[in-house]
């Protein structure tokens, strides 16, 4: 066992561990802790792999954004100090069950995908990687697909990503724009202008109110009339969302 | 370490699979759910990368390909933030099993 597999060995030991106490925290803050490890040991996996690029990539887009996004909707969306939403026993015997018979049924089948594989190569490094999202074919392309049925040999073609390069680059856009606009703050005022939703607790607090003239000051802590009112759970006082 | 390698990093992809699956499965915290996903999203990607280092067919693809899934994870979370937010805006709780009708 050379010391590359000892270094394999530890990385993906931390990020397996660490996922399995994604899956078994019960604090929310707890699991977001546990999946930055996660996130950090597949980073090292693909530095181990020779994929540096991709391995500083999940660094910076993982790590520092999509986790401090988490981070952030765990603090937003807080409901009092220590609040947890338990699962059943049942539903943990179940999903155990059920998940011991996936990763049973994966490791068999990446087993028999494993023989198809040769053992390592040099991977292509960012110069490729670079030109293949800027449109330039690359050069080496002589490699045959695997997957197919034994007698078919057919070789790889010349292959270019600006057109998925592009495509992502206005979903990202897209994204942006939509998400800005689903996670704005909505005022009680823009919710009653030519809505049926707006019953009773805004109306009674403030008679004096029509539907669209200006709020004043104090209704903003007014609760937010479309909460439901059916109270089919009565576990926790609901608590208004502030702004 | 040939062959052997190319399964144990399938493996790491698989378990982090079963663990994302098990998360979306059994949290109650539409959070978790989401963390899940994350998972699932890592488990496709961990697969990417060893199929670039061990197949030669996939020699290029698989890194590009795990860049772009890595860049439209962000661009899920975003939006899947941005609507658990505007949930909780409006029913005051973040558990999966309140959101029982669509009304804006």
């Amino acid at each position: 066992m050379t010391l590359s597999d000892v270094l394999f060995i530890v990385v993906a030991a931390v990020a397996a561990v660490s996922a399995l106490g994604v899956v078994v925290s019960r604090h929310i803050v707890h699991m977001a802790v546990w999946l930055l490890f996660t996130l950090v040991g597949v980073s090292l996996v693909y530095f181990w792999l020779g994929a540096e690029f991709l391995g500083a990539a999940q660094l910076i887009v993982y790590v520092g954004g999509t986790l401090v996004l988490l981070v952030f909707g765990v603090m937003l969306t807080a409901q009092g100090p220590f609040r947890e939403l338990r699962t059943p026993p049942v539903e943990w015997i179940i999903g155990g069950v059920t998940a011991a018979l996936l990763l049973l049924l994966l490791a068999v089948v990446t087993w028999q995908v494993a023989q198809g594989g040769t053992t390592g190569q040099q991977p292509p490094g960012v110069a490729a990687i670079g030109l293949g999202l800027l449109g330039v074919h690359e050069t080496v392309s002589e490699t045959t697909l695997s997957g197919l049925p034994a007698g078919n040999v057919v070789g790889r073609t010349p292959v270019a990503y600006l057109l998925p390069f592009e495509i992502i680059s206005v979903h990202l856009l897209v994204v942006l724009i939509g998400a800005a606009y689903l996670a704005r703050a909505r005022r009680p005022a823009a919710f009653r202008t030519g809505s049926d939703t707006a019953t009773t607790p805004l109306e009674t607090s403030s008679p004096d109110l029509t539907p669209g003239s200006v709020q004043p000051a104090v209704v903003v802590s007014a609760p937010t009339p479309a909460l439901p009112t059916d109270s089919s759970s009565s576990e926790e006082s609901r608590q208004p969302p502030q702004f | 370490m040939g062959e052997m390698g190319y399964y144990a990093v399938l493996l790491l992809g698989a378990w982090l699979f079963v663990c994302g699956v098990t998360c979306l499965a059994l949290k109650r915290n539409a959070l978790g759910v989401l963390m899940g996903v994350e998972l699932v999203l890592n488990a496709a990607n961990v697969n990417l990368v060893a199929a670039a280092r061990y197949t030669p067919a996939f020699r290029l693809e698989g890194q590009i390909f795990a860049l772009l899934v890595i860049v439209l994870a962000a661009a899920e979370a975003a939006v899947a933030l941005a609507i658990m937010l505007h949930y909780y805006n409006t029913y005051a709780t973040v558990d999966v099993d309140k959101a029982q009708q669509l009304r804006g």
